[in-house]
């Protein structure tokens, strides 16, 4: 058995860019969001346009949210691991800041919010 | 089936049960991206797949599943069980072409155990959104596959089992 062949070279070559095609695809067709929902535990507690900029304290203070430049992201965390506040910025359609332990995600939503949100 | 084998096959078990720890123990590359993992443990599966064959190795590949399942995180089971499932048609079918070696096999078990994971995290969670991780997921599994292949591979040609 060799250790490594032409056709390997050739799946993993291929593997590689369709990863990074798929990527710029994405980013390509991603559209800015309107607005960014709040929830908690899946249930909505919260909607902000794109456009109040601002600080937002979330969930009784669990989260704080800054919109400003279009954008939203998470500036502080009360969980341990900051792993929203590390997730940085969102302002695309569908894009997503989650808190596992606050059980909390911040999604952007597009023109059709109400019909094509369902998580 | 002979004791040897039967023997054999436990401890493949418990080598891929094994790899699996040492994964736990491993901090993750990039924490924000959800299932992004090295998947250590494919290096026992790979290599049952060439050492014993396919129904052997689909054994210990859901032995493997169900015992670090409920020993670390039962809640993780069904997305490793439609990983485990798709990714081993994926490196069956795979290994039949001869122009592949091992490091091909384990290219496509990383890749599709990722495409598995995700297409059931669509189906429990009703949101698609999770999909924006699917190139990350493809690349990180092509990587590491390569990684986990060429490691298989050394043990198939070093370790006869006649």
């Amino acid at each position: 058995m060799k250790k490594i062949r032409r056709a390997d070279v050739i799946l993993i070559v291929a593997l590689l860019i369709l990863s990074v095609g798929l990527y710029f695809l994405m980013v390509y067709h991603r559209k800015d969001g309107q607005g960014v929902i709040v929830s908690v535990d899946g249930q909505e507690i919260a909607r902000y346009a794109l456009t109040e900029e601002g600080t937002y304290s979330l969930n009784g203070g669990t989260n704080i949210l800054v919109i400003e430049d279009g954008s939203a992201y998470l500036i502080e965390a009360d969980c341990p691991d900051h792993l929203c506040v590390k997730q940085g910025k969102v302002r695309g359609v569908g894009q997503v800041i989650t808190c596992l332990p606050n059980k909390l995600t911040v999604t952007v939503y597009g023109v059709k919010a109400d019909v094509e949100l369902i998580s | 089936m002979k004791v040897s084998k039967l023997t054999l096959l436990g401890l493949t078990v418990s080598l891929a049960m094994m790899l699996s720890f040492v994964e736990t123990q491993i901090p993750p590359l990039m924490p924000t991206v959800p299932g992004m993992k090295m998947g250590l443990a494919n290096i026992a599966i790979v290599f049952a797949l060439y050492r014993f064959g396919g129904k052997e190795a689909f054994c210990i590949s859901l032995v493997r599943l169900f015992l670090t399942g409920l020993l670390f995180n039962p809640s993780t089971i069904p997305y490793s069980l439609a990983g485990a499932v798709l990714s081993f048609v994926g490196m069956v079918l795979l290994k039949k072409i001869p122009a592949f070696s091992s490091v091909a096999v384990s290219v496509a078990g990383g890749v599709l155990h990722n495409v598995g994971q995700i297409a059931v995290a669509i189906l429990i969670m009703e949101t698609v959104q999770i999909s924006y991780w699917l190139p990350f997921l493809l690349l990180s599994g092509t990587i590491s596959g390569v990684a986990i292949g060429v490691a298989a591979g050394v043990l198939v040609r070093r370790i006869g089992l006649k």
